[in-house]
């Protein structure tokens, strides 16, 4: 007999007070307070984290890998967005 | 972790991708890119990709068996807390990679089941049994030692999945190295039969480990295809040349004596081995090896025994979703 899937989440752990939380990796579990207890387990065995998160893998909306130009290519021609595109004379000092 | 160098790539069905496609996707490797789960790629890469993560990650599970044996038996609680914490990490890095593996659409149950039915590989080593407290030495340090060859440069793989969790266990690694050398350190500096059992355990897993990196690279079949794809970076003789340079001066330090007397040191500063049994190693992965037969009789114990626990999980997950959509509806 086929063994049953388990859902799958995704594991987000925080590793210092301060900064965000970071994508770690993902695991099987049957309900939240087992993912949460799996994630610990398998991704804080040496201290890595204070705070972790688990989202249902399911649950998230990825862009398409297709529309990347369409999505950030835009970002790219707009170079007026970086403070480097403007020119203050050295003189004027750090701004 | 322990991968091992006996997976072969598909390049057969080829000719049937879009060849614009295929032609962007080879361009991109070239270029050094990582190729992510969502991105075009041709089946081959997936289904070799598949078939590598997923036995890699067969080879973490397995390898906790021989191990596994000297939990209740280590010599003093120090040895016992590290090889307890080593063991669980084998356990995690198998997690890691069946996701890793997952990601290319092939559920973890179906990668397990294909296992416990025989249909997938492990690596060899794990099919020769742990006979000594020193065997727990030796595979720290000659067995880990040789996968930490092999997954170094697979940390640089193409496929940005695997290459992830290969840095997550690479960090790991490093610890089941030492110790097992720690281990052989103190045997070889103790009694006289303390340093006859580790002389004994390297004499029976010197060979096998060397077959650890695969068949020689005349006889290797496709590894030109997975080159090509950046899934491997050096070749299986290659990495076993490496291995040997670096563990030769480690046996020497301990006053241990590698099993070949043919072996010897050329004008380059490399050691040369004699020719390794191939008939062995193509036995043992034929199932005919020492413990293949307990391996799996293990292994599909524990996943049958574990039944009634993902039974329960689910029936108590499927409780709560049903008392939280009738407390909804109120």
């Amino acid at each position: 007999m086929a063994t049953p899937n388990t859902p799958l989440w995704e594991v987000f752990i925080r590793s210092r007070n301060g900064l965000a939380h970071k994508h770690v990796g993902s695991l099987h579990a049957s309900d939240a307070t087992m993912a949460l207890q799996a994630a610990r387990d398998l991704y804080t065995r040496r201290g890595e984290g204070l705070s972790i998160w688990v989202v249902p893998s399911s649950a998230i909306t990825a862009s398409d890998p297709a529309d990347k130009g369409m999505m950030f290519e835009p970002a790219e021609s707009k170079i007026y967005r970086h403070p480097t595109f403007y020119e203050v004379p050295d003189e004027v000092g750090h701004m | 972790m322990y991968t091992q160098a006996l997976n072969t790539s598909d390049a057969d069905d080829r000719h049937i991708e879009d060849a614009a496609r295929a032609a962007a996707f080879q361009a991109r490797i070239d270029a050094e890119e990582r190729i992510e789960p969502n991105d075009w790629m041709p089946a081959a890469y997936r289904r070799t990709l598949t078939r590598q993560i997923s036995q890699h990650a067969h080879s973490e599970v397995v390898g906790m068996l021989p191990e596994g044996n000297w939990i209740t038996r280590a010599p003093s609680l120090r040895r016992k807390a590290a090889l307890l914490a080593k063991v669980q990490d084998e356990c995690g890095h198998g997690l890691y990679l069946y996701a890793a593996a997952e990601t290319l659409g092939a559920s973890r149950e179906e990668l397990v089941d294909l296992m416990l039915a025989g249909k997938a590989k492990y690596s060899s080593i794990f099919n020769y049994p742990t006979l000594t407290w020193a065997d727990i030495g030796v595979i720290g340090w000659l067995v880990d030692g040789a996968a930490i060859m092999n997954q170094i440069p697979l940390c640089r793989c193409s496929y940005g999945p695997y290459a992830r969790a290969m840095i997550r266990v690479c960090k790991e690694e490093s610890f089941h190295q030492r110790q097992g050398y720690e281990i052989m350190l103190t045997l070889a500096r103790g009694t006289d039969e303390q340093k006859a059992m580790a002389q004994d355990a390297l004499n029976r897993w010197w060979w096998p480990v060397l077959m650890m990196f695969g068949p020689p690279d005349q006889a290797s079949q496709h590894s030109d295809t997975s080159t090509k794809w950046k899934i491997k970076r050096f070749s299986n003789d290659e990495l076993r040349q490496k291995f040997v340079d670096a563990t030769v001066p480690q046996a020497q330090y301990l006053g241990l004596t590698i099993p070949d007397p043919g072996m010897k040191q050329n004008e380059a500063g490399h050691w040369e081995y004699s020719a390794i049994d191939w008939d062995e190693f193509k036995q043992v992965l034929a199932g005919n090896g020492p413990c293949n037969h307990d391996r799996m009789a293990a292994r599909r114990k524990a996943h049958d025994e574990g039944a009634w626990v993902r039974e329960a999980a689910e029936a108590y997950a499927e409780k709560r979703r049903h008392r939280q959509t009738a407390q909804a509806a109120e």
